[in-house]
């Protein structure tokens, strides 16, 4: 079954309540060919479960990541993914577009 | 984001209520929740108005700093009339695109369980079975299938009324030019009853009741995605 938005937002609410450190990604902006709309949520929790996408699939690794320094020092971020971008390298988006990305905590 | 913000915005969802997430994405910025009833009154009302009417998210600049407005509208719904056979290849269709499926039918012998697993279902005159479900809205696409007037004109007069983006009605063209004149009688407007989708479905020559379900179906998500179509169908 694949998440909607309301299982994403309703099961971030349900792991806070359950005492778990959860950090919310949503993608604020696109550039040219770009997987996921904006406002697309990913939901990740401090032992790296998730929920939803950013993308398809292809930068998932990196936000999960970023987001334990999110839940752990409570500051949120914006990252940015792309070929123009040299993490590229390491992860981008093989369709050629960019995206950022806000990674919050939900405290 | 603040857990309470995100409860009510959970909590608005769940009654169908759309709201506006501002974010101030620069480091320490503030956050708020904007209801569509207040829009009007906010410093951003124009732009906030405009996104309520797309549901399209977002950045905007707004006073040298960088907004994300995170548009949440209630997730749109199917209110299917008739638990018959087309409803039944229907339901488990529409539910994986996302849409979340209701069937109604004062029929209870059409309307049960073992005919429609894991999908709602209200044995229930149209009206009385629409004032148990959250109001109809702009959100909402109702296909009246039960090819009986009785049961399908109060819910195309109520879908009608509350705009609802879809609104589609089984039955050839006889039968309805026979229905615009009962709901021309009924006080509905020829731009209102113009909005019908009838004969109902994409024509896709369609012949059983699980290729029609495809064709109401592809009708309901073109509704619902219209400003992304490269041309009208």
């Amino acid at each position: 079954m694949l998440s909607t938005d309301t299982d994403i937002l309703a099961t971030a609410e349900a792991w806070r309540d359950a005492g778990r450190g959860v950090a919310l990604a949503t993608v604020i902006e696109t550039w040219g060919s770009a997987p996921r709309p904006v406002g697309s949520h990913l939901i990740i929790d401090e032992e790296g479960n998730f929920l939803g996408s950013v993308s398809g699939g292809c930068v998932e690794g990196a936000v999960i990541a970023e987001a334990a320094d999110v839940i752990e020092d409570g500051r949120p971020r914006v990252l940015e993914f792309g070929v123009a971008d040299e993490t590229a390298w390491r992860v981008g988006l093989s369709c050629g577009g960019r995206i950022r990305v806000l990674v919050e905590p939900v405290a | 984001m603040k857990l309470d913000l995100l409860r009510e915005m959970n909590r608005e969802r769940a009654a169908r209520r759309a709201v506006i997430l501002v974010t101030d994405t620069a480091e320490g910025g503030s956050q708020r929740l904007v209801r569509e009833a207040e829009a009007g009154s906010d410093p951003l009302a124009a732009e906030l108005m405009a996104r309520f009417r797309s549901g399209k998210s977002g950045i905007v600049e707004a006073e040298g700093r960088s907004l994300f407005l995170t548009v949440q509208v209630p997730p749109p719904r199917l209110v299917v009339v008739g638990a018959v056979h087309i409803s039944q290849a229907l339901a488990p269709m529409a539910q994986a695109t996302d849409l979340d499926v209701t069937i109604i039918d004062p029929r209870t012998a059409f309307a049960t369980p073992e005919r429609f697993p894991g999908v709602a279902l209200l044995p229930l005159w149209p009206d009385d079975a629409l004032a148990q479900l959250p109001p109809l809205d702009r959100y909402t696409a109702v296909a009246a299938l039960t090819h009986d007037l009785k049961i399908d004109d109060p819910a195309l007069v109520a879908a009608l009324r509350a705009e609802c983006f879809y609104v589609g009605a089984l039955g050839s063209r006889k039968t309805h030019g026979r229905r615009v004149e009962r709901l021309t009688a009924a006080g509905l407007s020829e731009e209102q009853i113009g909005r019908i989708a009838a004969p109902i479905g994409l024509d896709i020559g369609a012949v059983s009741p699980a290729e029609i379900a495809v064709s109401v179906l592809a009708q309901v998500i073109a509704s619902l995605r219209q400003d992304r179509r490269r041309a009208p169908a």
